[in-house]
C-alpha cells in the first residue's frame, strides 16, 4: 500500500491559519491502515486544530469527513455539495488524493496533510517499510522476489556492490543489504542457477525517467 | 473504607485504560476539561499484557499536542495502581486536582466562556 506520514501539526497550522473555514478530508484506504489519514487522524487534527485557534481567540469553522478514497471520481462527488461551505481543504490522502481532489475542485485550495513516502507493507506495529518503486517493469520473478530497485541503495541489477558487509548494505548498518536477501532467497528457494545469469540492461522507460506514466486498457473502457 | 477525595472531578469507567484514544483526551479539552488523568492498573499487571502501555503512550500523545497548541501538556497525567490501593487513588486525586488549581483554568476553556459571552452580548 501507499505510506504516508502525518504531517507536523506546526506546518499545517502555518497553511491553514489564513482560512476561516477549513475542512479536514481523510482517506479511508493505505492512509488509515498506516494510521496517518484516516477517520480517526481526521478527528485529532480537526479536535487539535480547533482548541488551537479557539486559545488564539480565532472563531473557525474546522469540518471533519472521511471518503472511501479520494482518488476516485465517485467518492469525490460526495463532497460537491459541501465543499462551498468552505475556503481550505486539508487532504490527508496521499500525494494522489490531494491532487486528484485538487483537479475536482479547481477553485478550492487543497493542502496535502501528510506527507506521501512510499509503496511499503506494515513490517510491525508501527513500522512501515519500503518494498516497491513502480518501476513499471517488474523484476521479482528473476530475484527471489526480493526488489533490487527500491531495496537496494544504488538499484543494482547485478549485486551486490563491494559495499556489501555482514549482509549490510553499506548505507547504514540497520539497512539490509537487498543483494544478501536475494542471494538468501534464491538459496532458500534452490535458484542460484538464476544467480548466475547476468541481468540484462533493464528497460527504465517505464520508470520515472519516461515521464508521467499512464495505464490505457481498452478493454476495461466504456 | 472511607475516603475523602476531591468532588470537582469526574470518573469515567473503562473496560481497560488501553480503550482511551488520544480523541478521548483532546474531547474533553475540547469541551473545556481543565486537567484530565488516567489511572491503569499497574505495568506489568494489565489483563489484557499491553492496555495500560497503550495508554501512557496515549497520554503521552496527548500531552505533546497539548503543550505544542498552548493548554499545556502538564494537565495530562497517567497513574498506575493497583485495585486494592484506595488510599492512593484518592491521593492521586488530591495531587491531580491541587496541580490542576494551581495551573488554573485550561486555555480553552477561558476562550469558550469569553465566546459564549460574545454571543450574549450580540
Ligand atoms: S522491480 Fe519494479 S515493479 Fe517490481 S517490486 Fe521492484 S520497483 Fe516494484
Ligand atoms: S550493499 Fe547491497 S543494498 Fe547496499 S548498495 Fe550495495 S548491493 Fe545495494
Amino acid at each position: 500500500m501507499i505510506i504516508a506520514e502525518k504531517k507536523p501539526i506546526e506546518e499545517i497550522i502555518q497553511e491553514v491559519k489564513d482560512f476561516d473555514r477549513i475542512l479536514i478530508l481523510g482517506c479511508n484506504e493505505c492512509v488509515t491502515v498506516c494510521e496517518a489519514g484516516g477517520k480517526k487522524e481526521v478527528e485529532v487534527l480537526a479536535s487539535v486544530l480547533r482548541m488551537y485557534f479557539m486559545a488564539q481567540g480565532q472563531e473557525k469553522t474546522i469540518g471533519e469527513r472521511t471518503l472511501e478514497r479520494q482518488c476516485d471520481h465517485e467518492y469525490l462527488e460526495e463532497i460537491r455539495n459541501i465543499i462551498d461551505d468552505y475556503d481550505a481543504v486539508v487532504s490527508l490522502a496521499c500525494g494522489v488524493g490531494v491532487q486528484f481532489a485538487a483537479e475536482k475542485y479547481l477553485t478550492m485550495p487543497l493542502l496535502p496533510g501528510v506527507n506521501t513516502v512510499c509503496l511499503g507493507a506494515n513490517e510491525d506495529r508501527g513500522l512501515w517499510t519500503e518494498r516497491c518503486q513502480a518501476c513499471g517493469t517488474c523484476v521479482l520473478a528473476r530475484t527471489g522476489g526480493i526488489c533490487p530497485v527500491s531495496r537496494c541503495a544504488k538499484r543494482v541489477l547485478n549485486g551486490p556492490c563491494g559495499g556489501s558487509t555482514n549482509g549490510k548494505c553499506e548505507i547504514s548498518k540497520d539497512t539490509d543489504c537487498a543483494w544478501q536477501l536475494i542471494i538468501d532467497r534464491l538459496k532458500a528457494l534452490d535458484k542460484m542457477d538464476d544467480y548466475e545469469k547476468v541481468a540484462p540492461v533493464k528497460d527504465w522507460s517505464t520508470d520515472r525517467a519516461g515521464g508521467p506514466r499512464t495505464v490505457t486498457r481498452e478493454d476495461v473502457k466504456i | 473504607m472511607r475516603l475523602k477525595i476531591p468532588t470537582n472531578f469526574r470518573i469515567i469507567r473503562l473496560p481497560c485504560t488501553g480503550k482511551i484514544d488520544i480523541i478521548h483526551i483532546l474531547r474533553a479539552f475540547e469541551k473545556g476539561a481543565d486537567g484530565l488523568y488516567v489511572v491503569g492498573c499497574m505495568e506489568g499487571d494489565c489483563h489484557f499484557n499491553e492496555g495500560n502501555f497503550r495508554a501512557r503512550k496515549r497520554v503521552e500523545q496527548a500531552a505533546r499536542v497539548l503543550d505544542l497548541i498552548g493548554v499545556g501538556g502538564e494537565r495530562v497525567k497517567m497513574y498506575n495502581l493497583s485495585s486494592g490501593e484506595g488510599p492512593l487513588f484518592a491521593q492521586y486525586s488530591i495531587e491531580m486536582v491541587n496541580k490542576i488549581k494551581e495551573l488554573g483554568p485550561s486555555p480553552i476553556r477561558l476562550a469558550r466562556q469569553r465566546m459564549s459571552k460574545k454571543a450574549d452580548a450580540a
